[in-house]
């Protein structure tokens, strides 16, 4: 088994604790206007596109419907998480995690690379991430993630001052809003997704805490030496 | 006045009881982390967009077909409703606290000044937007004229509704108080505001959050600090239900 590096457990587990609390405080300012819309502009529900269910207290933050609380805890949460992914970013680039095991080949986004990943399920220590791991973290990296930031900055009437352009790029405020949601309930499919394997293989919770329980085997490949692969 | 159900004010009370979860969001780290968050983003949206940086304007064509009207809507009160029915002809703003020279203005005084026409977007904190044209006064050009002390460093907004037994009420720092496009609005898109949208006055604060922009306006205060304001948080919203009072996000 390889390790984890400091800085991607560190980032891990941080970043988990922001998305947990952004994501159930998310539900709760939901909540508040359950219409979504497209556009500037959108306030009746009749040109709503999506109609959103009421999302039941158990799953919300706070645990009763209080949307000056939910928003207090959305935004402090979202400085870790901002920040925390400006960092990975920085780590990955720096320590070549990113070179290594996140960059796609051609090659792998062919439906017979996919295939293949889902097949024989590779992707184990020594042979790095297989293509499917690599797409998809790298969808979470490089879109979802960055989307959340941007889109959640653009709703901020205060921030539109410093970034008209943004609002410009993604379409309106409300259609920033709309994207918003969607990119967080991607981002909680990964989660279940993510969650799921690990539990399949509990050592892999493990290693992200510890940073793995051996060094690197000295029959790991040269090229993957020192750095974590593991789903 | 403003962009909330009811219910969020009984769950604010009923959530004193709450369980764990209430306990650490009242605990003093939490309460104290919040408000230096809520210190941080007026900070850096500052630094960011300058004390002067602009929102966003539109053009005609992309104003929404209505406006929301939300937290109060209609006034009992019969002085309003009288008010209301022969065009404010006897409505007065006051400009008051640390000025050197207290005024009086009629909607005519109103209409009489300089005024900016701005197309803004309107965001409610319960998150849906509309867009309408604005009409009015610069506050700037107000507060010039009434000379405002050095001492101040607030703008109180007293308002003519009552919500849940308590005056409406909002405030601004000097930096949005003397922001270009912070007006006195009595007109919206090209016709006296409709009373559920404020009439015969209302605030336009167009970087924060729609409960900032006091409606059925009746006085402008300029102090120092809260400590005689309302429950001192600056604001309805914020004595009422602990929403933030930078409301910029």
């Amino acid at each position: 088994m390889i390790r984890h590096a400091l800085s991607t457990r560190l980032w891990h587990w941080i970043n988990a604790a922001a998305i947990i609390v952004l994501f159930m405080s998310g539900l709760t300012i939901s909540n508040a206007h359950r219409y979504l819309y497209w556009g500037d502009y959108g306030f009746d529900p009749k040109d709503a596109w999506l109609a959103v269910i009421k999302f039941p207290t158990w799953a919300t933050i706070p645990q009763h419907y209080n949307l000056a609380v939910a928003r207090d805890w959305h935004i402090l949460a979202a400085w870790p998480f901002a920040i925390g992914l400006l960092f990975i970013w920085a780590a990955m680039l720096a320590n070549g995690h990113f070179r290594r095991n996140l960059v796609t080949k051609p090659a792998d986004w062919t439906p017979g690379a996919v295939l293949a990943s889902v097949k024989s399920h590779s992707g184990g220590a020594a042979q790095g991430y297989n293509p499917v791991q690599k797409i998809l973290y790298g969808g979470v990296f490089g879109v979802l993630l960055p989307l959340m930031v941007f889109t959640g900055l653009a709703i901020s009437p205060g921030f539109q001052a410093a970034a008209p352009w943004l609002l410009e790029v993604l379409g309106g405020r409300q259609s920033a809003r709309s994207l918003h949601f969607i990119a967080s309930w991607a981002i909680f499919g990964f989660f279940v997704v993510h969650i799921l394997l690990a539990l399949a293989n509990w050592r892999l919770i493990l290693a992200m805490i510890t940073g793995g329980g051996r060094k690197a085997e000295p029959s790991a490949p040269a090229p993957d030496k020192g750095e974590p692969a593991h789903g | 006045m403003v962009d909330l159900p009811r219910r969020s004010l009984l769950a604010g009370i009923a959530a004193l009881g709450a369980g764990a979860c209430a306990k650490i969001n009242e605990s003093e780290t939490t309460r104290s982390l919040v408000g230096a968050a809520e210190d941080g983003h007026r900070a850096v949206h500052r630094a960011l967009a300058g004390k002067q940086g602009l929102v966003p304007e539109y053009t005609r064509a992309e104003r929404s077909p209505t406006f929301k009207g939300n937290g109060t809507v209609t006034i009992a009160n019969p002085f309003y409703q009288e008010q209301l029915a022969k065009g404010f002809a006897d409505w007065t703003l006051e400009v008051r606290g640390l000025v050197e020279t207290p005024m009086r203005l009629t909607l005519a005084d109103i209409r009489a000044l300089p005024q900016r026409t701005q197309i803004t977007r309107h965001d409610c904190v319960e998150g849906w937007s509309a867009i309408g044209e604005w009409q009015g006064p610069q506050l700037s050009a107000l507060l010039d004229a009434a000379k405002v002390r050095a001492e101040a460093k607030f703008i109180i907004f007293r308002c003519a509704d009552v919500l849940y037994g308590r005056d409406y009420y909002e405030s601004v720092d000097m930096v949005d108080a003397y922001h270009p496009q912070t007006i006195i609005a009595h007109s919206l898109n090209g016709e006296p505001i409709p009373e559920k949208n404020g009439a015969p006055l209302r605030m336009r604060i167009e970087r924060q959050l729609g409960y900032k922009h006091a409606k059925y306006l009746t006085a402008i205060e300029a102090v120092a600090s809260f400590d005689n304001v309302g429950q001192g948080k600056g604001g309805f919203w914020e004595d009422v239900g602990g929403y933030q009072w930078y409301a910029g996000i």
